[in-house]
């Protein structure tokens, strides 16, 4: 069997007495789309952050792409192919959102291919991307004349233009509506089609059921249920914790 | 780097002739008065550097500009006890070598204060925001104490420095010390504007705007600020470089002012911080302001004139002098998809819509 993009072994995270992740296991094939789920404070952003860098787990390790990465900075994990979405869109204000997508091309893109990409070729890719998220005709606006949906499609496209293997998107619709989540259904996949793996963590049920193949519930910190989503939904245990027993 | 060599170049043109205007009104006072403001367009760029682009307030110029100062003053002294200073084997070499000119005196100031603005900057990676600069006032408090305690370079006593009266070619010393400042200024616009257009550019624009983000996008910024402290410092330093030579006698008292820290932060404030056009418009208006002022009214309302301003420009005009050209600059500029004399204006000075 391949070995797994992502493997995340017994990662433990403690906020002063809090426990935040108690021993979590979690493996992602390439080319998956997984979803995560669980109710608020269950651990998820924290263990986006693990792996991402932004925080540095206590215990257990990660694994990505063959490699441990503890201890690397979020931007050196970035480089080794894992991007993220944050749950709160942080574009950069003061740069247009063509250029907001050109800073990963610059300092991602380019340290991983080991060439540098022509200014002409650094256009191009932005205009690509713009194309693809629907953000063509506001590629030269500012970040603040963005709609909440086309700043939670940026926030994916600027995670995209550092030609990620695997894409984390945090909550990319929250507070989106029915229609606005479908377009970001829709986007997710059309990149995962593209060979992107993709985790999402979401609370949008109806998203989250269609998009991922495979579903992981987080509670208190600890993963409870890992399986098909169908299967995952139907856990008596799943079900008690979102439901109160 | 082809614009950049055009600017450079331009800049250059520019220098020379504000030079031979000056020479051409033959009257030393203007060379005295220039010196202090192209001295303060060097430091309103280099704060500019890490302060505007990058985002993190420095309250310390003066120390940046004072090592400079000093670098200087210890070079000087060094060359007038070589025989007491070297060993025997060593002083006729000394001789030949010191005392150092003042071009190599900027380069050896410049890497002092850029050393200092590395170390700066290596203690304080993890401090943002108010925290960064009452560190950075520290530092200034923490190097005029050694200053004051370092009787080689005239501890609190201060130090004489005796300038040559003329230079060959040129003639008067002034007049050497006011083309040296010409020829720095346009280095550290120069640098200020490749700065700007380049990955460099970027990767400090999205630690001003968002750091997190900055390293989600693969942005190293740990090593992006050391970057921008050290170049910032050195370009301080190498401003603060010839001031013993200008002034003829440096205190820590006067290398340490006041007014360097205001005037640094104030004068890209006012200017506006996210171009290098910004720092040089508020160097050259407050610059010249205070130089009238001094001969008009006396120099101790030049810190009171800074403040009237800033507090003003901070109620009136947030984004300063650039940020209110700029919207007008960009009004019509990519309307019918052909570039306008306003566009290229408004691409020439590197300016953003909207940008602070």
């Amino acid at each position: 069997m391949a070995e797994p993009l992502l493997q995340v072994d017994n990662l433990g995270k403690r906020f002063g007495g809090f426990v935040a992740l108690d021993g979590i296991n979690l493996s992602v094939t390439q080319g998956e789309r997984l979803g995560l789920i669980g109710p608020n404070g269950s651990g998820k952003s924290t263990l986006v952050n693990c792996m991402c860098g932004t925080l540095q787990n206590e215990t257990g390790s990660v694994r990505f792409d063959g490699h441990v990465v503890d201890g690397l900075a979020a931007h050196q994990r970035t480089h080794r192919g894992m991007a993220r979405s944050f749950q709160l869109p942080r574009p950069f204000t003061t740069l247009s959102v063509a250029e907001n997508l050109r800073v990963p091309l610059l300092y991602t893109a380019n340290t991983r291919r080991g060439t540098h990409l022509s200014p002409a070729e650094i256009t191009a890719r932005c205009e690509e991307l713009t194309g693809l998220v629907g953000l063509a005709a506001k590629a030269d606006k500012l970040p603040r004349d963005l709609t909440q949906v086309e700043m939670r499609k940026l926030e994916l496209a600027r995670a995209m233009a550092a030609e990620p293997k695997l894409l984390i998107a945090d909550e990319a619709m929250a507070g989106l509506s029915q229609s606005e989540v479908g377009d970001i259904v829709e986007l997710l996949i059309k990149l995962n089609e593209r060979g992107v793996t993709i985790i999402l963590i979401e609370h949008i049920m109806r998203a989250v059921m269609s998009f991922s193949q495979r579903l992981v519930v987080l509670v208190s910190g600890k993963k409870i249920a890992d399986g098909k989503p169908d299967d995952v939904v139907n856990n008596p245990e799943v079900i008690g914790a979102y439901l109160g027993q | 780097m082809r614009s950049s060599l055009f600017f450079f170049l331009v800049a250059t043109l520019v220098g020379a002739l504000f030079f031979f205007g000056i020479r051409w009104v033959a009257n030393d006072y203007l060379f005295f008065a220039g010196y202090t403001v192209l001295q303060f367009i060097v430091l309103a760029t280099a704060w500019n550097i890490l302060g505007g682009y990058c985002g993190y307030v420095n309250f310390g110029s003066a120390a940046f500009f004072a090592v400079g100062a000093y670098s200087s003053v210890a070079l000087h002294k060094l060359a007038a006890g070589v025989d007491r200073y070297f060993p025997e084997a060593l002083v006729g070499l000394a001789k030949i070598v010191l005392p150092l000119n003042i071009p190599t005196l900027i380069i050896f100031g410049g890497i002092c204060s850029g050393l200092i603005g590395l170390g700066t900057g290596y203690l304080t990676l993890r401090l943002r925001g108010a925290f960064f600069a009452i560190a950075t006032l520290a530092l200034a408090v923490v190097l005029q104490t050694l200053i004051v305690n370092w009787d080689f370079v005239g501890g609190s006593r201060g130090a004489y420095i005796i300038r040559p009266q003329s230079v060959p070619i040129i003639g008067s010393y002034i007049q050497y010390l006011f083309l040296i400042m010409v020829v720095l200024s346009v280095l550290a616009l120069t640098v200020a504007r490749m700065i700007e257009r380049s990955r460099l550019g970027y990767g400090f624009a999205t630690i001003r705007d968002d750091e997190l983000a900055a390293e989600a996008c693969g942005v190293p910024t740990l090593r992006l600020k050391l970057i921008a402290t050290t170049i910032s410092g050195a370009l301080m330093g190498m401003a603060g470089a010839p001031f013993p030579y200008y002034i003829g006698y440096l205190e820590p008292g006067s290398a340490f002012g006041l007014a360097y820290a205001v005037n640094s932060i104030a004068m890209p404030m006012i200017g506006g911080t996210t171009s290098w056009v910004g720092p040089l418009v508020g160097a050259l208006l407050l610059g010249i302001i205070q130089q009238v002022a001094t001969v008009t009214i006396s120099s101790a309302v030049n810190l009171l004139i800074v403040g009237l301003l800033l507090v003003g420009f901070v109620i009136v005009a947030p984004k300063g002098i650039v940020g209110l050209v700029q919207d007008f600059m960009r009004a019509r500029a990519s309307d019918e998809g052909r570039p306008t004399w306003r566009s290229r204006l408004a691409i020439f000075a590197n300016m953003r819509p909207g940008a602070r």
